[in-house]
């Protein structure tokens, strides 16, 4: 089985209950996602060097 | 299913997931970077404001207007330049380290002030966090370039501007390309990155001292724009 339907066969609940976790967990892995992640990625990448340097 | 589907759906998936999370990448640098900038901004703009208002001796004649005080970090000046709009005005942070060029343009930490004889160095994002410098590219001989600081509006016109490597530190300079001058002028100089979106060159922007203004005199009318 793949990743997605086997996640959403091992959600807790039923019916809308189970939607209703799934947004929860979308939400998390979105705020993990602008709040850590892309901040940390952000300066380690080269598109945002203005000053010069030796 | 057999093994062959389930491997290659996963496989599907994950790539799906992986295009999903560039998305919302790129959502975070052209949007998310900008309303932490334009936070930033407000707050500091409104902290520098403040702090001018507080009464000091106000110099009537340009020749004894100190230098503004500055501390790695802190905002000490806005700069105005009418020809890229005639409200933009961006703080400008003392040093030009990761965290503060998030908040906004920053001077050169040891390069001069404004005012001061030798080369005041700035510089800015051309993209994402808030972008103060995406159109410096705009600015054309004679055009206006303004830094407000406690005492004084300090008038520069633009001179030149050229694309150098990133190793270019010589521009930094206090006379721009000649390391080791004394330098005679007073000028200003803009740092950015070129082309957009791109780290391989730097834009430099080039202007020379044209007069101070006293604050008690208010908004001089070439910083008034159009």
């Amino acid at each position: 089985m793949s990743v997605y339907p086997w996640l959403w066969r091992h959600l807790p609940g039923s019916g809308w209950t189970r939607v209703a976790v799934a947004l929860v967990l979308v939400v998390a892995v979105l705020a993990l996602l602008f709040l850590v992640v892309f901040p940390w990625v952000e300066p380690r990448l080269p598109f945002n060097y203005v000053t010069v340097a030796r | 299913m057999s093994r062959w589907r389930v491997a290659t759906r996963t496989l599907g998936e994950l790539l799906i997931t992986i295009g999903l999370v560039v998305l919302l990448f790129t959502g975070y640098e052209l949007w998310g970077t900008n309303v932490y900038t334009a936070k930033a901004q407000h707050e500091l703009r409104g902290d520098l404001v403040r702090e001018w208002a507080q009464p000091a001796p106000a110099p009537t004649t340009p020749a004894v207007i100190p230098p503004p005080r500055v501390q790695l970090g802190h905002a000490f000046a806005l700069l105005r330049i009418p020809r890229l709009g005639s409200d933009y005005a961006k703080t400008v942070l003392e040093g030009v380290d990761v965290t503060t060029l998030k908040k906004g343009p920053g001077h050169y930490p040891g390069t001069a002030l404004p005012g001061q004889l030798g080369n005041f160095v700035v510089s800015g994002h051309r993209t994402t966090y808030g972008a103060p410098f995406n159109r410096i590219d705009e600015l054309r001989a004679g055009d206006v370039v303004g830094v407000e600081t406690s005492a004084a509006y300090y008038v520069y016109r633009v001179t030149r501007n050229e694309v150098v490597e990133p190793t270019a530190v010589d521009v930094t300079h206090p006379v721009p390309g000649q390391p080791g001058v004394r330098p005679t002028q007073k000028v200003l100089t803009m740092t950015t990155c070129h082309p957009k979106y791109s780290a391989a060159n730097r834009l430099i922007v080039y202007a020379r001292f044209d007069r101070v203004v006293p604050k008690t005199q208010g908004l001089p009318s070439e910083l008034r724009g159009a």
